[in-house]
């Protein structure tokens, strides 16, 4: 167990490394380095930004300043929100997003597995069809789809939901659906097959034939077998809804991380496409490595590996 | 003793080494019968094709694809209207509605073709860019999965084939890339390396970047660079069980060289999975090019992609809604249909493979 997990660690270490490497090479590749952008400016203002923000060094001296600066959790400034340093911003704006994805996850999760199960329960039956048709169908909607379809019925059309902000509860829902529509079709997906695979062991037989109770056997046996892969599929939801939200963010008009990385894109704000990317990053990779401890501390055969 | 007698014995001896003449004697014509095949024996391929024939769901995704192939690239060269043609006049038309010189045009007795789903803020026909639309991200789908497929399977297969330190090394590599978040990178990825390939374009022999777009580029160059591992681990544990064959000894044994045994016994074999992943990368291909091009990341104007006319279509939503269904139609049939008969090649071609 514990050589596991400090391999899964050592592993998200070098990730990151990678990632945040990665990062500043490919940011370099804009002309006149990542915190000037394209735009032309007068020789002599050039050389005033190049020396604030170290450009004049060699690339190497910079890419360790930048890795010094990163470890210490400095992200820099942002290029065209004056005064406001990139840390500032995320700070502000995550926890916006993360309350979002949140519920999103825990929705996915609490209507995907009952869903799947049940479809499994039921197998060739109706309501196993019509699971089966909505989860296949949940999968293949993009969520900027799902999001302005839902805008365009319940807000403009309908006018049961306000379109844009969260301001009030209200405005959690169609954010929310549209956030966690393909993943809990996934779940749901996921949970049918794996349960249907359990259903047949051998062990849930002699389960019913020493006298376990149906329901019994299904939530003891049953459900803590058959949830595993949804655990796995955890980790990398949230990647999935981290970014998925950036759309979502942007279209519901929601202050949250997402919405400022698009507007970041769009405005050409490099340095805080490169901090939000890094920081969401190591957010990910993190989750990754809790997702997989937890999975080794559910499923004790993987000790074993 | 007699003739009939040393049969006998023979017959009742099972460790005598005595031939029996009865055994030498041709065939009769009834015997000739029974040998002859009844059926046809069964290959892999006919097989697993007869399994996907069977299923109904599979069978209508597959045509669906070939219906939804045929009006992306077939239906766009018989088309009268070009993606790109700006029709002065007939801005912001209303589905089968026509712009006034055309109707004069009709009532002087010309036919002319009307635009299914109207035109937009710049007089295109929107109809042919959906179509033109589907005809760049089905593009991009079935590009990127080859390219996931050539760099998948052959890393797979050579870390699956040799084994030992060089496999652990070639995983490790996966295990990064594996967990490094590709959306994030293929942002950043995307809105930089235009720079360097714009550049590129500018020298002799690179001017087809600017044919194909530097954005375009850019996608298929990071999903080279990131999505292929997922096929590679795949590729990897198949290549492992096939390579202890006995078809992989023999052909060691006649000399074989490890680049002809991967090629020709170990990738053929996996043909099952490689069709399975392959088609399954396709969808998701998709899904990635059109979350871009809703960004503004994907294609290039006036290039439609199915992205790029869905966000489009946002800031019209009250007055033209149909503008953002149609694209969001198509998307949806596409994924659908790619996911759907991935699913049916699975189920016939790779059971295993299920979960």
């Amino acid at each position: 167990m514990g050589k596991y997990i400090t391999k899964r660690i050592l592993l998200a270490l070098v990730t990151a490394f990678v990632v945040a490497s990665a990062t500043f090479f490919i940011m370099n590749m804009v002309p006149g380095g990542p915190f000037l952008g394209e735009k032309a400016v007068t020789p002599a203002a050039q050389e005033a930004l190049e020396a604030k923000f170290g450009l004049d060094k060699p690339l190497s001296e910079q890419y360790t300043t930048y890795m010094n600066d990163l470890l210490h959790g400095d992200l820099g400034p942002s290029l065209k929100k004056r005064g406001r340093t990139v840390n500032d911003i995320i700070a502000t704006k995550f926890p916006v997003s993360a309350k979002l994805g949140g519920m999103a996850i825990l929705i996915a999760f609490f209507v995907g597995v009952p869903l799947g199960s049940y479809a499994a329960f039921h197998r060739g039956k109706l309501i196993d069809n019509i699971i089966i048709l909505f989860s296949t169908a949940g999968i293949a909607i993009p969520s900027f789809l799902s999001s302005t379809l839902l805008m365009y019925f319940l807000s403009a059309q309908w006018g049961l939901l306000p379109s844009k902000g969260l301001n009030s509860p209200a405005c959690y829902i169609m954010p929310v659906i549209a956030l966690a529509l393909h993943p809990t079709s996934y779940i749901a997906r996921l949970m049918r097959s794996s349960m249907l695979d359990v259903m047949g062991q051998d062990y849930m037989r002699t389960a019913r034939a020493k006298g376990v109770s149906q329901v019994k056997s299904i939530f003891k046996h049953a459900l803590r077998n058959a949830i595993l892969p949804v655990v796995t599929y955890l980790g990398p939801l949230t990647a999935q809804l981290m970014t998925g939200s950036f759309i979502i963010e942007k279209i519901f008009v929601i202050p949250g991380l997402g919405s400022e990385f698009v507007g970041a894109i769009t405005s050409r704000d490099y340095p805080l496409i490169m901090g939000t990317t890094i920081f969401l990053a190591m957010f990910i990779i993190t989750l990754n490595v809790i997702v997989d401890i937890l999975y080794a501390v559910i499923d004790p055969r993987i000790k074993l590996k | 003793m007699t003739a009939e007698n040393k049969e006998k014995k023979n017959t009742n001896n099972i460790l005598s080494l005595q031939l029996k003449v009865d055994d030498f004697l041709p065939a009769s014509a009834e015997e000739k019968q029974a040998v002859v095949k009844e059926r046809e024996s069964v290959s892999f391929f006919k097989d697993g094709i007869r399994r996907f024939r069977r299923n109904k769901i599979a069978m209508a995704a597959l045509i669906a694809v070939i219906l939804i192939m045929l009006l992306a690239f077939i239906v766009p060269m018989f088309y009268p209207y070009s993606y790109d043609a700006q029709m002065k006049g007939s801005e912001r038309l209303a589905p089968m509605q026509y712009s006034e010189t055309e109707l004069e045009r009709i009532a002087a007795g010309e036919s002319v073709f009307p635009h299914l789903l109207g035109t937009d803020q710049n007089g295109r026909d929107y109809a042919i860019r959906v179509l033109m639309g589907a005809r760049v991200s089905l593009t991009v789908g079935i590009v990127a999965s080859a390219i996931v497929l050539l760099i998948g399977s052959t890393y797979g297969a050579v870390a699956g084939y040799f084994g030992g330190k060089l496999d652990l090394i070639m995983m490790r590599f996966v295990d990064i890339l594996y967990t490094v978040p590709d959306v994030l990178i293929i942002i950043l990825l995307a809105s930089t390396l235009k720079y360097p390939l714009e550049s590129l374009a500018q020298m002799p022999g690179f001017s087809w970047i600017q044919t194909i777009g530097p954005n375009m580029i850019s996608m298929f160059l990071v999903f080279g660079l990131l999505y292929w591992v997922g096929m590679a681990r795949i590729v990897r544990s198949q290549v492992m069980i096939l390579k202890q064959s006995e078809y992989v000894t023999a052909a060691k044994a006649l000399g074989a060289g490890n680049g002809r045994i991967i090629k020709k016994h170990l990738l053929t074999n996996c043909i099952g999975t490689l069709i399975v992943t392959t088609t399954l990368q396709i969808p998701s291909s998709i899904f990635t090019e059109s979350f871009l091009s809703f960004l503004g990341l994907g294609v290039q104007a006036p290039m439609p992609s199915l992205g790029s006319l869905a966000s489009a279509a946002l800031n019209g939503l009250q007055s033209y809604p149909y503008r953002l269904f149609a694209p969001a139609f198509m998307i949806f049939i596409i994924i659908l249909s790619f996911n759907l008969l991935g699913d049916g090649l699975r189920d016939a071609f790779d059971p295993k493979l299920k979960n």
